[in-house]
């Protein structure tokens, strides 16, 4: 089994993620630079992480979704390989056009960092399988840009699909219709704005971004 | 020649950023206002032979996010 973090000048949760991946899988991550154009052969999990890639320059996550090495990972998706982008990486994914919708300002315009707690919509992804549907758990976030927009008729699609995977049980960034995290239709890729990496451990105050690396990992390798 | 990229958010689409500019007229007295969106202006120098299409292929490619937002291209002498 073989898991990339991609990395992006502003990255900053990179190593977050590649400690996370390390304590669940009990492998280290290849670190996979923006600029790279190809992924190390066999990789079957691709993590983006959060950060603020480009100083979030233009719009959040627009300069880092057009770089080389996006091209590659949209193949991996496209190939059924999971990939999981986290705060920027959501925002990335987002902008990819892998994920519908747009991450814009938070509500409140300020950077919203706290525990967020979370309904779980849709328990049967690999990403979500190793929590119960409905059940409520708690993730922190810590973003500028988290509101998620999309029409109406978009957030029907995936409210039906059951693409919406977290929601938040508190209006954390005025967020259309709570959406916290979504997942394609195909259901390989998630983009969420909580940092599932930062409750791996007793020491993070709780472990319930553990498990959903321990569900993927479970399915995956 | 230079061309002039106004990107707007689409209508219905909220702006927080309009919002706080909004409620900061009216603490400085300015009552007259009924709505305010901000967006931003991109200038692009172009060089010898870039046409207003090239301009536009740029915009959705990079420049403007169009689930969320229109733009104009205005091309300068």
């Amino acid at each position: 089994m073989k898991s990339a973090v991609i990395v992006f000048p502003g990255s900053n949760c990179d190593r977050d993620m590649a400690s996370a991946i390390e304590s669940v899988s009990g492998r280290a991550p290849e670190m996979v630079w923006h600029r790279d154009s190809d992924l190390p052969a066999g990789v079957d999990f691709i993590a983006i992480p959060g950060g603020f890639s480009y100083g979030d320059y233009l719009r959040s996550g627009a300069m880092a979704a057009r770089s080389p090495i996006i091209a590659v990972v949209r193949e991996a998706a496209e190939r059924g390989t999971p990939v999981l982008g986290v705060c920027n990486g959501f925002q990335i994914l987002t902008e990819t056009g892998l994920l519908p919708g747009a991450l814009m300002r938070n509500k409140s315009m300020h950077f919203t960092c706290r525990d967020a707690a979370l309904r779980v919509e849709n328990a049967r992804s690999v990403f979500t399988h190793g929590y119960d549907e409905g059940e409520t758990i708690h993730v922190p976030v810590a973003h500028h840009d988290g509101n998620y927009q999309t029409d109406a008729d978009v957030l029907d699609r995936i409210e039906g699909e059951g693409q919406v995977a977290f929601r938040y049980l508190d209006d954390i960034n005025g967020s259309a219709r709570g959406i916290a995290g979504i997942l394609n239709a195909k259901g390989n890729v998630l983009g969420m704005m909580p940092h599932p990496e930062r409750a791996i451990e007793k020491a993070h105050g709780n472990m319930d971004g553990r498990r959903l690396f321990e569900g993927l990992f479970e399915k995956v390798f | 020649m230079k061309a002039r990229v106004t990107i707007t958010l689409k209508n219905g689409v909220l702006d927080p950023q309009g919002k706080a500019i909004h409620h900061a007229l009216e603490g400085l007295g300015f009552s007259g206002v009924e709505d305010v969106r901000a967006g931003k202006v991109i200038e692009l120098d172009l060089a010898e032979g870039a046409s207003e299409d090239d301009v536009d292929a740029m915009c959705r490619k990079l420049l403007a996010n169009t689930v969320i937002e229109n733009y104009a291209i205005e091309m300068v002498d």
